[in-house]
C-alpha cells in the first residue's frame, strides 16, 4: 500500500521544500527596503506560517485515513458504512477555522489602516515629500509640485522620509508598484489615489506598472533612487537650474503611445495646465488633435507602421 | 474594411492554423458525406432535445475548447520559458492570454460542468428529462455558436487583447480599436443567454421533477450543488449581460459608460465585471464539489459525512459569493474600511470551504477506499485544492494582497483552484459517468497514467509560479529580462505545462483505446458502488426515456438501499404506462445560426447583417410560439422490448 502513497508523500516533501524556499530573502517581496514593504513582509510570513499548519493538518489526516481505510487492508472490522457525521468533530472543524480567521483578520485590518497613513509615526512627523505620478501609455511621468521639477521614468527620493504618491493615469487603469518599497495601488484616469512609501536604505529599486494596459505594458518600468536628504536637495537644485523647461508641445508629444528611449528631467511640471485626475480625456484628445488615430492592430495601416515597441515617438 | 484586414495575416502560426482549420473542415465534410452521416447527424444530434445527448455534445465541445485553450497556454509557456524570447510579439501574446482565459472559463469549464449536469442530474433525481427540453437545446446551441464566434476571431479580424477581464477604458475603442474586442462582447453575450437559460431550466427541473420520496434533504450532493449553482447563475448572469451590453453600446454606438471621454467610469466596469466574476468562480467550483462528494462517497463505500453541513456550506458559499467581489481590486484605493470589510467577508468564505474538505476526509474515514481513476482525481483534488484555498485566504488579506495582486502568485492561486478543483472534477466526473454515456468504462491503467502525469505536470507547472509571484513577476508580461532572475523557475513551469499537455493527449488516446477494446457493460451500475438513482437504470446507457417506472426514494443513497435490501428495481409489467416525451426540433439550431449571423455582423459593425440575423432569431421564436406540437407517447410495446419484459 505504501507504494501507492509514495508519490503523495514525495509530492508533500517537494512542496514543503518549496515553501521553505519561499521564505528565503532572495525574493523581492521578502527583501523590503522600507517600512511599508517590511510590514507587508511580516504579515505575509505570519500568514504563511498559519497556512502551513493547516496544510500539515490536512495532509497528515489525509495520509493516515488513506492508509488505514484502504480497501485491501487485512482487517475490515473497522469498516462502518453508516458512520455519517459527528457533532463534536464538525464543531471542532468549524471553530478552528473561525479562530484562524480571527487570527488573520486582526493584523490584516491593522496593517490596512496603517498603510493609509504616513509612514512617519513619530510624535513630530516629517512632512511627506509629495510626488504626482501619472501613467501614460507606456511611461511614467513624475511631478514634484513643491520643487517644480518633472521626471520621466525615474525618481529620486530622500531616504528615511515619507513620500506621498498622488497617482493618476492619462490612459487605461495602471498600477504603481515598487515591490521592495511596498504594495501597489491603481492609477486611474479622472481619479487620484494616494500611496505612502518610504525607503530606509540607499539604493536603486525597480518600479513598474503591474496592471495590464496594452502592447507596451511589459516595458512600462521606472527606477526609484533612494538618496540622502542632502543629495536629494542638491539634485533638486541642480535640476531646477540646469534642466529645460517642459513645454506644452513636448508634453503633448509624451501623450502619444510609446516608450521613451532615455529618462528625462524638466525644471517645470505639467500640473500648471493639466491634471489628469480632473481631465480624463486629455491624452485621447491630444492624440486626436495631433492627428494620431488609434489603429486596429490587424488593420493594414498598423501593419505598415512601426510597432510601438521600437517606437520613440515620445522621445524629446 | 479591406479584405486583408478581414483575414488575419502576417504570422506563420496563424497561417498554420488556417491550413489546419481548412483541412479539418474538409476532412469532416468528407467523412460525413462519404459515410452518408449527414442525416444521422441531423436527426440524432443537431435536432435532439434529449438531455443525455445534449450533455454529451456539451462535453465534446468543452474538450475541444480545452484543446484550443491548452494550445494557447503552451504557446504562452514557450514564450515565457526563457528570458527575452522572441517567439511571440507583445500583441500576439496579449491576444493569446486573452483568448486562453476567456475560453477556459466560459467555453471550457462551464460547458464541461453543464454537460455533466445535463447527463447526470435528470437521472439522479429520477426524471425523464429536464423541465424544458426544447429550451435546453436552445441553451446548448447558443453556447456553442457563441463559442464558435469567439474562436474564429484569431483567423478572421483578429482576437481581443484586453484580457478576459477586459478592463475599461483599455477595452474601449479609444485604446483597442478593431473587431477583436467586439468578438469578446458578442461571443460572451450569445453564450451567456444559453447559460442563463440553463440556470432557469435546471432550477425548475430540480425543484419540480424529483422522484417520489426525494425530499430536498434526500437529494444527492451533486444535485444539491447543481441547484445552488443554478441559483447563482440566475442572479449573476444578468449582471454580465448588462455589463456586456453597456460596453457594446460604448464600442458600437458611441456611448460613454466606461470610456475616457465623456466622463465614463472605468471603475464601474471593474465592479460590474467582478460582481458577476466572483460568483462565476463559484459557478465553476460548486458542481465540482458535488461530483467529488458523490465519487468519494461511492469509492469509500460510505454515506457522505456531514450531509447537512455540506449542504449548508454550499448555501452559505453561494450567498457570500455576492459579497466579496471587491477583493479583486483591493488596490483601487477604496479606503481602509471597505478593504477591511471585504477582506473579512472573503476570509469567511474560506470557513465553509474548509468544512467541506474535512467532511470529504471523514467520508473516507472508516470506509473501504478503492483507488479507481475517478477516486484518484478526487484525492488529487483534495491535495491541490487545499493549496488553492489557503493561498486564496492569503490573497484575501488586503494589506498583503497589495504585494500579490497582478503577480504570478495570483495566477498560481486560481489555477490551483480552477485546475485542481474544476478540471480535476471534469476528469473525475467524465470517467465516473462515462459508462452512462457510452456503455463502457475507460481503461483504468491508461487512466492512472494520465492522472499521475497530469498531477505531477500540474504541480511542476504552477507551484513555481507562487515563488515567481514572491519575486515580483507581474502577470501578463510577454517577456522579462535575464537580470530579473525569473528564468529558471519559468523554465520549470513550462516543462510542467508540457507534461500536462502530454497527459491530455494520453487521455484522448485512452478514449480511443477504450472505445476499441473496453468491455461493453450491460448492468445499470457497472462500478458496483453507485449510490444514487442514475445507477438504477435498467441498462448501462439509459433508454431515451430514462426510467420505464420512476423509482420511489426512501432515503439518501437509494441504490445502496436497493442493493443492501435486495430490492429488485426491474420494472413490472403491471406498472408500465405509455411515456410522454418531447419531439426533437431543428429550430434551436437554426436560431443559433441566426444568432451567429447577427453576432458576426455586429462584430464588424455591418448593421444590415446584424439586423438580418436578429430578425431571423425573432422569426424562430415566433415559429416556436405557434408550434402546437405536444410531443409523443412511447408505446408499451417499445417499453417492453427495451426493458426486456416478457408477458
Ligand atoms: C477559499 C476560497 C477562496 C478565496 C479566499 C479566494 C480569494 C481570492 C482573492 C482575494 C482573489 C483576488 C486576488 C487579486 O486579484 O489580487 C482571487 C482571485 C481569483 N480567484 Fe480565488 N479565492 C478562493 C477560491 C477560489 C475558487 C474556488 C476559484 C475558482 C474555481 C477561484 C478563482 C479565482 C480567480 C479566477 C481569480 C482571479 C481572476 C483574475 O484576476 O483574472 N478562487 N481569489
Ligand atoms: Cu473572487
Amino acid at each position: 500500500m505504501f507504494k501507492r502513497l509514495r508519490p503523495f508523500l514525495a509530492l508533500g516533501l517537494v512542496l514543503s521544500v518549496f515553501f521553505l524556499g519561499g521564505c528565503s530573502n532572495s525574493y523581492v517581496i521578502f527583501d523590503p527596503k522600507g517600512p511599508v514593504a517590511a510590514q507587508q513582509k511580516d504579515l505575509i510570513l505570519y500568514s504563511i506560517g498559519l497556512m502551513a499548519i493547516i496544510l500539515v493538518v490536512v495532509y497528515v489526516l489525509f495520509t493516515v485515513i488513506l492508509v488505514k481505510y484502504r480497501e485491501n487492508r487485512k482487517d475490515l472490522s473497522n469498516y462502518d458504512p453508516h458512520n455519517h457525521g459527528s457533532k463534536k468533530l464538525e464543531t471542532i472543524w468549524t471553530i478552528i477555522p473561525i479562530i484562524i480567521i480571527i487570527a488573520l483578520a486582526i493584523p490584516t485590518v491593522k496593517v490596512i489602516y496603517d498603510l493609509e497613513k504616513s509612514t512617519d509615526t513619530s510624535s513630530k512627523p516629517k512632512a511627506p515629500l509629495v510626488i504626482n505620478a501619472t501613467a501614460v501609455d507606456w511611461k511614467w511621468i513624475f511631478s514634484y509640485p513643491k520643487q517644480g521639477i518633472e521626471t520621466v521614468n525615474y525618481i529620486n527620493i530622500p531616504k528615511d522620509r515619507p513620500v506621498l504618491f498622488k497617482l493618476t493615469s492619462a490612459d487605461s487603469m495602471s498600477s504603481f508598484w515598487v515591490p521592495q518599497l511596498g504594495g501597489q495601488k491603481y492609477a486611474m484616469s479622472g481619479m487620484e489615489t494616494e500611496l505612502y512609501l518610504q525607503a530606509d536604505e540607499l539604493g536603486t529599486f525597480e518600479g513598474r506598472n503591474s496592471n495590464f494596459n496594452g502592447e507596451g505594458f511589459t516595458h512600462q518600468t521606472f527606477n526609484v533612487h533612494s538618496v540622502s536628504q542632502a543629495d536629494f536637495d542638491k539634485w533638486t537644485a541642480d535640476m531646477k537650474s540646469k534642466s529645460p523647461k517642459l513645454t506644452k508641445e513636448q508634453y503633448d508629444k509624451l501623450m502619444l503611445q510609446g516608450h521613451v528611449k532615455k529618462t528625462m528631467t524638466f525644471s517645470s511640471t505639467h500640473l500648471k495646465w493639466v491634471n489628469h485626475a480632473h481631465e480624463a480625456d486629455y491624452a485621447v484628445k491630444t492624440r486626436e488633435r495631433l492627428g494620431v488615430v488609434p489603429q486596429n492592430p490587424h488593420g493594414s495601416k498598423a501593419k505598415d507602421a512601426n510597432k510601438p515597441e521600437s517606437d520613440s515617438k515620445g522621445d524629446s | 474594411m479591406k479584405w486583408d484586414e478581414f483575414f488575419v495575416t502576417g504570422d506563420p502560426l496563424i497561417y498554420g492554423a488556417d491550413v489546419s482549420i481548412a483541412l479539418t473542415t474538409v476532412g469532416i465534410l468528407f467523412y460525413l458525406t462519404y459515410f452518408k452521416k449527414w442525416k444521422w447527424l441531423w436527426t440524432e444530434w443537431i435536432t435532439t432535445v434529449d438531455h443525455k445527448k445534449l450533455g454529451i455534445m456539451y462535453i465534446a465541445a468543452a474538450v475541444l475548447m480545452m484543446f484550443r485553450g491548452g494550445v494557447d497556454a503552451l504557446l504562452m509557456r514557450v514564450q515565457l520559458a526563457t528570458p527575452d524570447a522572441k517567439f511571440l510579439d507583445s500583441q500576439h501574446y496579449n491576444e493569446i492570454f486573452t483568448t486562453h482565459g476567456t475560453i477556459m472559463i466560459i467555453f471550457m469549464a462551464m460547458p464541461f460542468l453543464i454537460g455533466l449536469i445535463n447527463v447526470v442530474i435528470p437521472l439522479q433525481i429520477g426524471a425523464r428529462d429536464v423541465a424544458f427540453p426544447y429550451l435546453n437545446a436552445v441553451s446548448f446551441w447558443t453556447f456553442f455558436i457563441g463559442a464558435m464566434l469567439f474562436n474564429i476571431s484569431f483567423v478572421i479580424g483578429g482576437s481581443p487583447s484586453a484580457g478576459w477581464t477586459s478592463y475599461m477604458p483599455l477595452a474601449g475603442n479609444e485604446l483597442s480599436p478593431g473587431p477583436g474586442q467586439n468578438y469578446y462582447l458578442l461571443g460572451l453575450q450569445i453564450a451567456g443567454i444559453g447559460t442563463l437559460l440553463t440556470g432557469i431550466n435546471f432550477l425548475v427541473t430540480i425543484l419540480k421533477m424529483r422522484a417520489p420520496g426525494m425530499t430536498l434533504f434526500r437529494m444527492p450532493m451533486f444535485t444539491w450543488s447543481a441547484l445552488v449553482t443554478m441559483v447563482i447563475i440566475v442572479f449573476a448572469f444578468p449582471i454580465l449581460t448588462i455589463a456586456l451590453a453597456l460596453m457594446t453600446f460604448d464600442r458600437l454606438f458611441g456611448a460613454h459608460f466606461f470610456t475616457l471621454q465623456g466622463a465614463g467610469m472605468d471603475m464601474l466596469w471593474a465592479n460590474l465585471f467582478w460582481l458577476w466574476g466572483h460568483p462565476e468562480v463559484y459557478i465553476v467550483i460548486l458542481p465540482a464539489f458535488g461530483m467529488f462528494s458523490e465519487i468519494i462517497s461511492a469509492f469509500s463505500r460510505k454515506t457522505l459525512f456531514g450531509y447537512k453541513a455540506m449542504v449548508w456550506a454550499m448555501v452559505i458559499i453561494a450567498a457570500y459569493s455576492f459579497m466579496v467581489w471587491v477583493h479583486h481590486f483591493f488596490t483601487m484605493g477604496s479606503g481602509a474600511l471597505v478593504n477591511s470589510v471585504f477582506s473579512i467577508t472573503t476570509m469567511i468564505i474560506g470557513i465553509p470551504t474548509g468544512i467541506k474538505i474535512f467532511n470529504w476526509l471523514f467520508t473516507m474515514y472508516k470506509g473501504r477506499i478503492s483507488f479507481t481513476t475517478p477516486m484518484l482525481w478526487s484525492l488529487g483534488f483534495i491535495i491541490n485544492f487545499v493549496i488553492g484555498g489557503v493561498t486564496g485566504v492569503m490573497l484575501a488579506m488586503a494589506a498583503a494582497d497589495y504585494q500579490y495582486h497582478n503577480t504570478y502568485f495570483l495566477i498560481a492561486h486560481f489555477h490551483y483552484v480552477l485546475i485542481g478543483g474544476t478540471v480535476y472534477a471534469c476528469f473525475a466526473g467524465l470517467i465516473y459517468w462515462y459508462p452512462k454515456m457510452f456503455g463502457h468504462r475507460l481503461n483504468e491503467r491508461i487512466g492512472k497514467w494520465v492522472f499521475w502525469l497530469f498531477n505531477i505536470g500540474f504541480n511542476v507547472c504552477f507551484f513555481p509560479q507562487f515563488l515567481l509571484g514572491f519575486d515580483g513577476m507581474p502577470r501578463r508580461v510577454y517577456t522579462y529580462s535575464a537580470a530579473s532572475g525569473w528564468g529558471p523557475l519559468n523554465m520549470v513551469s513550462t516543462i510542467g505545462g508540457f507534461v500536462m499537455g502530454l497527459a491530455f493527449l494520453l487521455f484522448v488516446y485512452c478514449l480511443y483505446y477504450s472505445f476499441r477494446y473496453a468491455k461493453r457493460e450491460v448492468a445499470g451500475d457497472p462500478w458496483g458502488v453507485g449510490r444514487t438513482l442514475e445507477w438504477a437504470t435498467t441498462s448501462t446507457v439509459p433508454p431515451h426515456y430514462n426510467f420505464a417506472v420512476i423509482p420511489t426514494v426512501t432515503g439518501l443513497d437509494p441504490v445502496e438501499t436497493f442493493r443492501n435490501q435486495k430490492i429488485d428495481t426491474k420494472p413490472k409489467l403491471a406498472d408500465l404506462k405509455p411515456i410522454h416525451m418531447p419531439d426533437y426540433s431543428g429550430v434551436p439550431f437554426v436560431m443559433a445560426v441566426f444568432f451567429f449571423i447577427a453576432g458576426f455582423g455586429l462584430v464588424f459593425e455591418w448593421y444590415w447583417m446584424g439586423i438580418v440575423g436578429l430578425i431571423g432569431v425573432f422569426i424562430t421564436m415566433i415559429i416556436r410560439s405557434f408550434d402546437r406540437n405536444e410531443g409523443f407517447y412511447v408505446g408499451l410495446e417499445e417499453i417492453k422490448e427495451t426493458e426486456r419484459i416478457n408477458e
